[in-house]
């Protein structure tokens, strides 16, 4: 397929996620009409000015936020790796923000003081990166497997931490704050998150010649002029940064980062560079629409929003399977 | 015209000296054939002169200048380096792989600057891949890859061009495309070292030899003169006989040295 030219994707993926975050300003457990919505933008004080400023906005910020940390990360990590399974959880990132997470309700201070458990999973996210770091550095292969490490260590963690819950109720709450939700998160929570994404991003986003030359593998990019282990430490820290602070703040979103990337590389001509700005504005979009799922779909119990992509993340692997199966001789 | 030396260069893993102390000068306007039986150092010699590697002890300079000194888009856009079988990891355009070799001239940001579309468009016809520009590079043959590579490698007009056996895989045909592609270049003033299994390609085409025994500099000629029944046994333990003379030679192998 020739590759459209430059400009036109990124402008339709963010044309599309603008529409997407209009329509979730509108849209939500709470009904109400356009125009008692628009009023309500004039006069923040009102009801619906309420709704729209203090529950919808930072929820759609927020979701933008995470969306565009997982889409862009998945995009340079599988650049970096030249691998089309990488995720932003490979680093054990995501397992170590859950694990600092899941302490601060293990211990009750979720409840003492309601920022506990981002700022703990952003310290969680950190410690795991740095270990990452700390084993994975020399290599590409190990820094994979060290990620894999880390990640499994967490789990064994978080496993353990569910295991001796102090009470039933704790051990419900830790698992379900892992489901990933964006409910009851207010501007603190894009305030906590946004320097650690902006930083994570602002990094990521530097990537694009070295993923790009990174398509000849390790040698041809060095012979190119790329600092490979540099490369390998920025794409370490953007992605413990930016997925670092997500996951923080939302609890575990899986897939994300996984299929945006998947689907806009066949109209950027595969190229590693070109699909880092349409993933991050695409993974926003994704992230956006699941959380009006969650929101729209009338469940009992709240539909959690790591579950929902999960849920629609899964037969999507099945369908690039089918198609790798295709394609490969 | 540029010029690469290595002074006493020695590369070793795990205690064993891949690469033993070899010292060699090697300028602009020459097509150097490095040929050696497996495993005695001729890639590990590459990645070193190409300063991919440092080596453990002795050092390179390019133009008098320490290789270890020189900016890494500097260097890149001096010299150029292919390894053994280069491909494509996604199905990328052949133009856009190509391009890729002009990494080291591109800002960080943005596209192919409008000024270098000749060069690549130079670059892709001089290799004939003219036909091929918008294919998937992962789609080629083995013979179209290597010129894609070719090209890549040759878009930034390199004074020095390294590569590692550019005729493994290669049909009769393409090598011998190969070949006069890399002797044209040296013939242009630049250097181009390449790692060769087949000497009588080497005689035909390479201005000079040289040979790699266990690490160490076994001989470093004109190739016209270095490549002797003598040569071929001190390198590779075989036998041959050498007809014709020159770039006619033809090398025979008959077997192992005995005893």
């Amino acid at each position: 397929m020739k590759a459209a030219p430059g400009y036109l994707l990124p402008s339709l993926a963010l044309l599309a996620l603008v529409l997407t975050a209009i329509g979730s300003l509108f849209l939500g457990r709470v009904n109400m009409s356009l125009p008692a919505l628009l009023h309500g933008l004039a006069d923040p004080s009102s009801l619906a000015g309420l709704v729209v400023t203090e529950l919808r906005l930072p929820r759609a910020i927020l979701a933008i936020m995470v969306g565009s940390s997982l889409g862009l990360s998945g995009a340079v990590l599988q650049g970096l790796l030249r691998n089309p399974l990488a995720e932003p959880g490979l680093l054990g990132v995501s397992n170590g923000a859950a694990l600092g997470a899941v302490i601060s309700i293990y211990f009750g201070l979720a409840h003492a003081f309601g920022l506990a458990t981002p700022l703990l999973g952003l310290v969680g996210a950190m410690g795991a990166g740095a270990l990452t770091f700390a084993f994975g550095r020399t290599s590409t292969l190990t820094l994979i497997l060290a990620g894999a490490a880390v990640s499994s260590l967490m789990s064994a963690f978080l496993a353990m931490a569910l295991n001796f819950a102090p009470s039933p109720y704790a051990a419900y709450e830790m698992s379900v704050w892992m489901l990933g939700s964006l409910s009851e998160r207010s501007w603190d929570h894009v305030l906590l998150a946004a320097p650690f994404i902006g930083a994570g991003m602002a990094i990521l986003a530097t990537m694009g010649r070295a993923v790009d030359a990174l398509a000849l593998g390790d040698v041809q990019a060095q012979s190119l002029g790329i600092h490979i282990d540099r490369t390998r430490v920025l794409a370490l820290l953007g992605v413990g940064l930016a997925v670092g602070a997500a996951t923080s703040v939302t609890g575990s979103v899986s897939f994300i980062g996984l299929v945006a990337p998947h689907l806009v590389r066949p109209f950027v001509g595969h190229q590693p560079s070109r699909t880092l700005l349409p993933s991050a504005l695409l993974g926003a979009t994704l992230l956006l629409l699941a959380d009006i799922g969650t929101r729209v779909i009338h469940t009992n119990t709240e539909l959690r929003l790591g579950v929902l992509t999960s849920l629609l993340g899964a037969p999507f692997f099945f369908w690039l399977v089918v198609r790798l199966r295709r394609l490969a001789p | 015209m540029s010029a690469l030396a290595a002074t006493h260069v020695t590369v070793r893993r795990d205690g064993r000296a891949i690469v033993d102390d070899v010292s060699v000068e090697l300028a602009g306007g020459g097509f150097v054939a490095l040929v050696g039986a497996n495993g005695a150092g001729k890639s590990t010699l590459l990645s070193v002169l190409a300063g991919l590697i440092k080596p453990d002890t002795g050092g390179v300079t390019l133009d008098g200048a320490p290789l270890g000194g020189i900016d890494r888009r500097e260097l890149a856009k001096r010299r150029a380096y292919l390894p053994q079988n280069p491909r494509a990891e996604w199905p990328i355009a052949v133009e856009r792989v190509v391009a890729l070799g002009l990494t080291p001239h591109l800002p960080a940001f943005g596209g192919l600057p409008g000024g270098l579309e000749p060069r690549l468009t130079q670059a892709l016809e001089g290799c004939d891949l003219a036909s091929q520009r918008l294919q998937a590079a992962t789609t080629l043959s083995g013979g179209e890859l290597a010129r894609a590579m070719l090209a890549r490698a040759l878009i930034g007009d390199p004074q020095i061009l390294i590569v590692d056996e550019p005729t493994a895989g290669l049909d009769p045909r393409h090598a011998l495309d190969t070949m006069s592609r890399l002797q044209a270049l040296a013939a242009r003033g630049k250097l181009v070292i390449a790692a060769l299994h087949d000497l009588t390609l080497a005689a035909r085409y390479s201005t000079h030899l040289m040979a790699l025994r266990q690490g160490r500099l076994a001989a470093l000629g004109p190739t016209t003169e270095t490549l002797t029944p003598d040569f071929v046994r001190r390198v590779f333990d075989v036998e041959a006989r050498i007809t014709g003379a020159g770039r006619d030679a033809l090398v025979d192998y008959r077997g192992p040295v005995s005893g």
